[in-house]
């Protein structure tokens, strides 16, 4: 048995030894690559150039403005309809899943392509109607609704399975009877015995909603918006130690974020014990 | 898949109840689910409760219906700018995106995808099984931290770190002189090195909440009955872990389908791949009066994801079957 098990833990750790070789050899390079200066030494020139690197902070603030936007619509979107499904109207469910998996099917580069078909007939057949200040009002280049939609609907699936992932764990019927039995209306009962057990699912599906625009680069790019990813393309024709220095720090910012909210989630938890 | 599971313990007998639920104690409800609904309806009304559903609905219809129906109208009718006055219906967008160059893209796109998303599987696998049974739990969370991170990290920067790692110029080329053996980053196989940086961790996300239902007593069980480890595999623990495994391919395919950044940054031009055909024909790349070919483009990379969804869904619900 003791023998089996020495097996095993031999077995484990060489798997992770060669999944961690694989994983952080490109970082490890990018890092040196990036910092490697012609003679040999070290230069952070890529990484202090940066911040006086025309477009970055407007790149950088467009997209986080945009990840915001994006994570509060789909949290107000999702949210009560989950719930909602839980609690009243189970024959909802499927319609439900069918719409959170829909955009799985349609890769962006397609859903870029319907929408720049759709904004098409903006010109063509709506030039008398209001709906064509709604055309040109959702592709404002100052704050471009239209990726703001193009987010929401791609990042659906991952964040409807995180959040149904999260209501699974939680009896959210008990929990809301237990509310109104002690008086509590039915706003109360969802904000503030509801969505606290749900804390943990709403920070995945934000995170896994702000790591994806962030990322984000093919409707921006096909759309001729200048978001932070698009930006990165950029400098990358023209300075490539510059673009490696940003994939880094874009892999970084990811990951202290995420780390964060992992830290947020369970101190919260703590404080409700 | 025709292998029937080993009997083990339906998970209707366990009650979710083990969760981190409010009160551990057993509700009179959850025995009998006709009754639950009946004493839920008496006691709070919730007839109102579709509401909530409304705005996610209209949302979805206009922001997801309108593409849709401006790809399938447009790949069927002539574009502006031709011999032929726009908005005839044709089906000569949908022929040409069949045919040549476009039909190579496909296909190598397809391609592509199919194998990245199989070594992904069967590496991920491994991976998640490694990290579920470990004692340390600090290794678990970094583990998964680092996948939903690497999972995400597709795109540009994944582009950038691998040029600078296996480019012409990069490191680990200079290095160990690869150039000389023949190496090329900027090929099918450098395409796919790079495509496993987030396919990888992707299907380690995926597996395990799968593995982690695999429950202990299966395996005790199997142990009890003399099974090896290899027929507790065999026998148990793949046939459970199937739909899953099969889901998570058809996950990984979607990504590698549907991935474009990565490959635009990259290759350029020289592994063709049906996501950047279309990006030329949007940024008009193509003949005068080809506009909606982008869009008949479109409809073929949807048929394809739709195909291999119509796989995914009754796997998905099989799953959850044995792993709810």
């Amino acid at each position: 048995m003791a023998q089996l098990i020495s097996r095993l833990r031999l077995w484990r750790g060489l798997v992770l030894l060669l999944a961690g070789v694989y994983f952080l050899v490109p970082m490890g390079a990018s890092v040196w690559f990036s910092v490697a200066a012609p003679d040999g030494g070290v230069d952070l020139a890529a990484y202090t150039g940066l911040l006086s690197a025309p477009g970055f902070t407007d790149s950088l603030v467009l997209t986080l403005e945009l990840a915001g936007v994006t994570v509060a619509v789909l949290l107000l979107l999702l949210v009560p309809a989950l719930i909602a499904v839980r609690l009243g109207s189970p024959r909802l469910r499927p319609v439900l899943e069918v719409v959170c998996t829909l955009p799985l099917v349609v890769p962006p580069v397609a859903l870029t392509a319907g929408l720049i078909g759709v904004l098409r007939w903006g010109p063509d057949y709506l030039m008398d109607t209001p709906f064509f200040q709604t055309v040109v009002f959702v592709q404002d280049p100052k704050f471009p609704l239209v990726l703001v939609i193009a987010y929401v609907l791609m990042s659906l699936p991952l964040a409807y399975r995180a959040l149904d992932a999260g209501l699974r764990a939680v009896d959210v019927r008990t929990l809301v009877e237990a509310a109104r039995s002690c008086g509590a209306s039915w706003p109360r009962a969802v904000v503030s015995v509801v969505l606290p057990n749900l804390r943990g699912a709403l920070l995945n599906a934000s995170f896994l909603t702000l790591a994806l625009v962030l990322g984000e680069f093919t409707a921006a790019s096909i759309l001729g918006y200048q978001p932070f990813a698009v930006w990165i393309y950029t400098v990358g024709n023209s300075q490539a130690q510059m673009s490696v220095a940003v994939s880094v720090l874009s892999l970084l910012i990811t990951w202290v974020l995420l780390l964060l909210l992992a830290a947020a989630g369970r101190e919260r938890r703590g404080t409700l014990r | 898949m025709t292998t029937a599971p080993t009997p083990v313990p339906t998970p209707a007998a366990t009650d979710p109840s083990g969760g981190p639920g409010p009160s551990g104690t057993a509700h009179p409800h959850r025995t009998a689910p006709s009754g639950h609904r009946a004493a839920g309806r008496r006691r709070i009304p919730v007839s109102g409760s579709w509401l909530a559903v409304l705005p996610l609905l209209a949302f979805f219809l206009i922001a997801f219906g309108l593409p849709a129906v401006a790809i399938v109208s447009g790949a069927f009718t002539t574009s502006s700018g031709g011999d032929v006055p726009a908005g005839r219906f044709t089906t000569d967008n949908v022929r040409d995106s069949v045919q040549g160059a476009y039909w190579t893209a496909l296909l190598s796109s397809v391609k592509l995808s199919a194998l990245t998303a199989l070594l992904g599987t069967v590496l991920g696998l491994p991976i998640a099984q490694a990290v579920v049974t470990s004692r340390f739990t600090a290794l678990r969370e970094a583990v998964l931290t680092a996948s939903g991170v690497l999972a995400n990290f597709g795109g540009l920067p994944l582009a950038f770190a691998f040029v600078a790692t296996l480019g012409n110029a990069g490191e680990i080329t200079k290095l160990f002189h690869l150039t000389d053996h023949g190496w090329s980053l900027y090929s099918f196989t450098g395409l796919t090195i790079v495509y496993l940086y987030f396919l990888v961790p992707l299907m380690v996300l995926t597996i395990t909440p799968a593995l982690d239902g695999l429950r202990t007593q299966w395996r005790e069980a199997a142990a009890n009955n003399r099974a090896t480890a290899l027929q507790y595999w065999r026998h148990v623990a793949l046939p459970i872990l199937l739909p899953s495994l099969l889901g998570g391919y058809v996950l990984l395919f979607g990504s590698a389908f549907a991935a474009y950044a990565t490959a635009a940054a990259m290759v350029g031009a020289t592994v063709p791949l049906i996501s950047r055909s279309i990006a030329d024909a949007l940024s008009g790349n193509v003949l005068v009066g080809q506009g909606n070919l982008a869009l008949a483009l479109s409809l073929d990379m949807i048929l394809v994801a739709v195909l291999v969804m119509a796989v995914y869904l009754p796997l998905q619900r099989r799953s959850a079957r044995w792993l709810s």
